[in-house]
């Protein structure tokens, strides 16, 4: 396959950026988006030209390392698939690929397409500890949770934090990954004894990042590769409610 | 790869230190705030709505009905007590609706700062939420301003004896003054995308239904957004077309 790319390329988090086009040759079908890059950052290296910087880990599509807005869609045109996952023959011969960082105030750039996502990590902290006991596990079904409880704190702690529903939201929030982190134990009896002071900490954390209000477009929703549904802003919404007017 | 993370700058410090927030004042206490004040709007616009329709039974009906609102609870209570006590609601409702809007407006843009060079139309679940919510509100904010000096203090209307609120609807949706009929019909268009996201997002933001109720939520939404916009557009309609005179 032959592409035509614009990068996003910026120095330093200081530095002005800019699209730059590069043309690449002879792409598998088979090789995945990062290892298109990959191919394209060897020739920029053989040229004493400074590689595309972007971040990746497990390239298995649990990590939430790899960002990458493909085409305008954070992770790509592809449903439910981190841009690691996303392949080659998803696109045609001759196509022409705009690559751009995560854009979000609460998210500034570091280099190229490579965004600083900490905030997510200072949610996550000003969430604060659960109170479980230590030592010995617990026998299997002590704790009776219904099934569809436990399902719905599943599929919400399966949110990698990769940071996608920020990146699509028009208002730069970032609900939906708050929504999951706070859903996923708010279901279960271990997040019970924290869950109000959590919900307040998060929130209060969120806004300080300057990450954007909802709108309930559904946009992060749409774009997320763990498909997290709107249910978890409904159900951070009703837990903040609840908490708020208690703690007042 | 040649990021070395260890080496980046440090995260950019808040540009102004601020005291813990209020949680009233958080995005999610602000947008409860919309909420409320915004299902008390949908309220009165079918109450409003369901008033028109006395225009199909004719002047008399129609003049009653405005007086009927003037002398609410009369003789025990005062002349338009009640209906000042309505309006004092709408008018605090409306501050309310719009004074959250415009902080949440200014924190959400300044949450995204750069643009995309690459746009893709939305794909959500509300996806004519995006384009639709801002620049609709400022259409029915300006045609609200026009309705008050039109059929409210008739400073734009021929009709000025005030109970005459029948010759006033005439008056103003008639053949020769269309342009006021087409941005009436503009401005429902407007209400109706508003009120499409807004019933449902208004659910949504206070009471987190989950995914079963959220569908009919939004179906709900899409219900009464049609029959309010419709409710309203047949009068203007039939006033130019002159099913009524």
């Amino acid at each position: 396959m032959k592409l035509s790319l614009r990068i996003w390329r910026q120095s330093d988090a200081q530095a002005e950026g800019k699209m730059v086009s590069y043309e690449i040759d002879e792409v598998s079908e088979d090789a995945s988006f990062l290892e298109m890059l990959d191919v394209l950052n060897e020739r920029l290296i053989g040229e004493g030209e400074d590689p595309v910087a972007f971040d990746h880990d497990c390239r298995e599509g649990i990590c939430g390392a790899c960002s990458l807005v493909i085409d305008g869609q954070p992770h790509g045109p592809q449903a439910a698939t981190t841009t690691c996952q996303l392949h080659m023959r998803k696109f045609k011969d001759g196509d022409s690929i705009d690559i751009e960082p995560w854009r979000a105030g609460a998210f500034p750039v570091i280099k190229d397409l490579v965004v600083d996502r900490s905030a997510f990590d200072r949610i996550i902290q000003a969430g604060g500890y659960i109170s479980a006991p230590t030592g010995t596990a617990p026998d299997a079904h002590a704790v009776p949770i219904p099934k569809q409880d436990a399902d719905a704190a599943f599929s919400a702690a399966a949110c990698i934090g990769c940071g996608a529903c920020v990146a699509a939201c028009p208002n730069g929030s970032g609900m939906l990954f708050m929504g999951a982190k706070v859903t996923h134990l708010s279901l279960m009896p271990q997040g019970q004894p924290e869950r109000a002071t959590r919900v307040l900490g998060m929130v209060a954390a969120h806004d300080e990042a300057g990450f954007g209000g909802c709108t309930n477009t559904g946009e992060c929703a749409a774009a997320c590769p763990k498909e997290i549904g709107l249910d978890v802003i409904g159900k951070l919404n009703r837990d903040f409610r609840k908490a708020a007017i208690r703690a007042a | 790869m040649s990021t070395d993370l260890q080496h980046r700058p440090a995260a950019r410090p808040d540009k102004r230190p601020r005291a813990p927030q209020a949680p009233w004042r958080s995005n999610i206490g602000l947008k409860i705030a919309m909420a409320v004040s915004g299902i008390l709007l949908v309220l009165f616009l079918i109450v409003h709505m369901a008033g028109n329709l006395h225009v199909f039974e004719g002047r008399e009906s129609m003049n009653d009905y405005a007086h009927g609102l003037r002398t609410l609870g009369e003789p025990l209570l005062p002349h338009e007590s009640i209906l000042w006590v309505l309006r004092i609601g709408l008018i605090a409702a409306a501050a309310v609706h719009i004074w959250s809007a415009v902080v949440l407006t200014r924190r959400a843009l300044a949450a995204r700062p750069v643009r995309y060079a690459s746009k893709k139309p939305a794909k959500g679940e509300s996806r004519h939420a995006v384009a639709t919510m801002r620049w609709g509100a400022v259409v029915v904010f300006f045609f609200v301003i026009w309705h008050l000096l039109d059929l409210t203090w008739r400073t734009v209307n021929p009709v000025k004896d005030v109970p005459d609120a029948y010759g006033a609807v005439v008056a103003t949706f008639s053949p020769e003054r269309w342009p006021v009929t087409v941005f009436y019909l503009l401005a429902l268009a407007a209400l109706y995308f508003h009120l499409r996201h807004g019933i449902w997002s208004a659910v949504q933001t206070i009471a987190g239904p989950n995914t079963k109720w959220r569908k009919r939520t939004q179906a709900t939404g899409l219900a009464v957004a049609l029959i309010v916009v419709l409710g309203f557009a047949i009068v203007p309609l039939s006033v130019t077309f002159g099913l009524v005179n």
